[in-house]
């Protein structure tokens, strides 16, 4: 089932977002080129809602969430965060968006200060955006190591005593800490072992239930994905090939390359050798994308239309987008 | 249908090894502790567990790549085709890996040299291993870069490794890894790295080059659907010891072992947006080597705990055909996976 579209208004807008990477060249060190990284990307988040997105590594997915947030200036379209246009914010008028999204990073570690101790890491963004009296931060930032499963015995340790699901709870906690409205997790438990990535997986399922929160929630494991998340969004060379519910997605693929992604998860089950596309060759460079359908080069089903035509996103179904000219 | 490798002879066996690193004058750890299996021609063994179990160093340890001076091995028996060759000299092992042993890794850039072509490299490799010419290494470079599925492979054979695409690099390595034809190849996270899509073609690969050089593999992951679909038998790891071992088919479907289980109740798996399931985490992280609990290693994070778990490290028991337990407690417990759907 996919949310209803009409009776909430989204949370978050993104329309034909658009950054391209400048490529300096020759002595005068002029643009002569660019990274298409995001392309033309369009989709809504609803309040409450998780939606997921996947593709191999390089289809854009990091600067999508990235341009969101405006850690990265869009080169074009438009982000809307409850109704306001986040692009056309000035540097000061950021800052009070800024405390209403917030990201988790995949590596832990390296988004933690290591002089840090833990009761710093959960203050500062309190004290940043001014939220609360010093005299709570103590207890807030005690509530939080709660929240995300660890104790408030933490408080005085530093980053490098944690293991790495341990830090990633610390990733989480500060997140909240400001109490956001919107979170983009990109890869959040993909550098976590399987045990310890289900600790935390768990931990996001609680914090989305108790707290109803929104997340763009970016991953390239299609398991990890369906379970968090209540939509998804496939990106392959900066542009979206499908959109659907998780439901719908993983039980009616429609793209050939949703396809080919999910025909290629090994699974855990000894002896079922499924059928399986395999793709041929890697992801192109994003400089020089191929014309038409950027996924024509390794697509199955490809024909020579399919070279001329840029595919639109079309419904397929309710709430089911798919941008190939052969889907029916 | 499961193949079954038990009537030939291993081509590789290890007995009871032990390797320490010594951290210091006073300290020092075991990161293997008397792990023991046995590896058939044309067979793959999987060995799998959570980052720090010791996985690495074991292939590192059959390899005779510990680190000098800080790794060593203290103990047990590696024998390759019925030859010791854990007390092998340098210049004896030198002769043995490319040879007898190819190996792959994660990245491909720690075993392939940026300054030299592709075909150099593998051309190298025959020369020394095989007397070959120059012209004859050359033409057998070519040749394996075809095997391996790389396009043109006359011109490629002429590229820089920085010239190649990850996905043409990892096959390159692969490439590289088998050029004598070794007996036995050891794959290390070979795919951790890499997209699904990739990882697909190249799990297809290697078992289609397995077919044809009929090589054993020893295939190295943390990733259970990657052992699920490569592997013939599997050895799973914690904390420097096996602690469970045994067929494929009995490894995923009648594991007994609590922490099998229990990774095996960690997986993600596709479906469940349709059958909503809560994961079941393994509480807790694994020990660190210099401060191993006492008794069981595993018994801490353990729901099935009770004092004998405490009171001794359990030994490896067997528990069918091939199928070995490190778990006081599995007898009565009689574990098998929850119904996963
Ligand atoms: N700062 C940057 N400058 C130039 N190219 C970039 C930059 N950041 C990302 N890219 C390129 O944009 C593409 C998309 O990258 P990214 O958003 O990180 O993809 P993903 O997260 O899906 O792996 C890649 O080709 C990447 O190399
Ligand atoms: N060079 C080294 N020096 C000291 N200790 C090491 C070294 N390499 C590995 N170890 C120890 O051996 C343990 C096992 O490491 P490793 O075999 O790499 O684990 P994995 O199962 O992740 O491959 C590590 O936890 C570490 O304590
Ligand atoms: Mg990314
Ligand atoms: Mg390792």
């Amino acid at each position: 089932m996919t949310a209803p579209l009409t009776k909430t208004e989204p949370l978050l807008q993104v329309e034909n977002l658009q950054k391209h990477f400048p490529i300096h060249g020759g002595v005068l060190q002029r643009q002569i080129n660019s990274v298409k990284a995001v392309d033309d990307v369009s989709f809504v988040i609803h309040p409450g809602e998780v939606v997921g997105l996947v593709g191999e590594s390089g289809s854009g997915k990091t600067t999508v969430g990235r341009t969101i947030l405006r850690l990265e200036e869009a080169t074009g379209g438009a982000v809307r965060f409850g109704g306001t246009d986040v692009m056309g914010l000035s540097k000061s008028e950021m800052r009070s968006y800024r405390k209403r999204m917030q990201i988790i990073f995949q590596d832990p570690y390296a988004s933690l200060n290591p002089r840090e101790k833990v009761r710093d890491v959960l203050t500062h963004p309190l004290k940043l955006h001014g939220i609360g009296k010093p005299s709570e931060y103590d207890d807030r930032a005690a509530a939080l190591l709660q929240k995300v499963g660890l104790s408030p015995d933490h408080l005085n340790r530093y980053p490098h005593e944690f293991s790495g699901g341990q830090r990633q709870r610390i990733g989480i906690a500060r997140a909240l800490a400001v109490e956001p409205e919107f979170i983009v997790a990109d890869e959040p438990v993909s550098a976590l072992d399987v045990s310890i990535q289900a600790q935390v997986i768990n931990l996001l399922e609680d914090l989305k239930n108790d707290l109803d929160l929104t997340m763009l929630f970016i991953a390239h494991d299609l398991g990890v994905v369906e379970h968090i998340c209540d939509r998804v969004i496939v990106m392959y060379l900066g542009k979206v090939m499908e959109i659907a519910s998780a439901a719908d997605l993983y039980a009616r693929p429609n793209h050939p390359y949703t396809k080919a992604l999910l025909s290629a998860v090994p699974v855990p089950e000894p002896g079922q050798r499924r059928s399986r596309t395999i793709l041929r060759g890697d992801i192109p460079s994003p400089i020089d994308p191929p014309s038409g359908c950027v996924f024509r080069t390794r697509c199955p089903m490809a024909t020579e239309e399919c070279a001329r035509v840029v595919p639109k996103l079309r419904e397929i179904g309710p709430g089911h987008g798919s941008a190939c000219i052969h889907s029916t | 249908m499961p193949r079954d490798f038990t009537n030939t002879k291993p081509i590789l066996e290890v007995r009871d090894l032990q390797t320490t690193f010594d951290l210091s004058r006073t300290q020092s750890i075991k990161a293997v502790d008397g792990v023991s299996f046995d590896v058939h021609p044309g067979e793959t063994l999987a060995i799998v567990g959570e980052s720090g179990s010791g996985k690495s160093v074991t292939s590192l340890s059959i390899m005779g790549l510990l680190p000098k001076d800080v790794g060593r091995i203290s103990g047990g028996s590696i024998k390759l085709g019925g030859n010791e060759i854990s007390k092998y000299s340098d210049v004896e092992m030198r002769d043995i890996r490319g040879k007898e042993i190819g190996m792959i890794f994660q990245e491909p850039m720690t075993s392939l040299n940026p300054v030299h072509t592709i075909g150099q490299q593998i051309a190298e490799m025959v020369i020394r291993h095989e007397g070959l010419s120059k012209a004859r290494a050359r033409d057998r470079a070519i040749e394996m870069l075809n095997l391996v599925g790389i396009p043109e492979p006359k011109r490629r054979v002429d590229n820089y490794p920085h010239e190649m695409s990850g996905g043409m690099r990892q096959r390159a390595m692969i490439a590289m890894a088998l050029s004598c034809e070794p007996r036995i190849l050891i794959a290390d996270e070979p795919t951790t790295a890499l997209d699904v899509t990739i990882q697909a073609q190249m799990l297809e690969l290697m078992q289609d080059l397995q077919e044809k050089i009929g090589m054993a593999i020893i295939f190295i992951t943390h990733d259970l659907g990657v052992v699920a679909e490569i592997a013939d038998r599997v050895v799973v790891m914690y904390a420097a010891q096996v602690v469970e071992t045994g067929p494929v088919e009995d490894i995923f479907r009648t594991p007994r072992m609590p922490y099998t289980v229990g990774l095996m109740n960690s997986i993600p798996r596709l479906g469940s947006s349709i059958n909503k399931v809560r994961l079941q985490a393994i509480p807790g992280s694994v020990p660190a080597l210099s401060d191993l609990p006492q008794g069981c290693r595993f018994h801490p994070r353990c729901g099935y705990a009770a004092d004998i778990c405490r009171a001794a490290l359990p030994p490896l028991e067997q528990a069918g055909d091939g199928h070995m337990i490190r778990c006081a407690r599995w007898r009565e417990l009689n574990l098998s996976q929850k119904e996963a759907s």
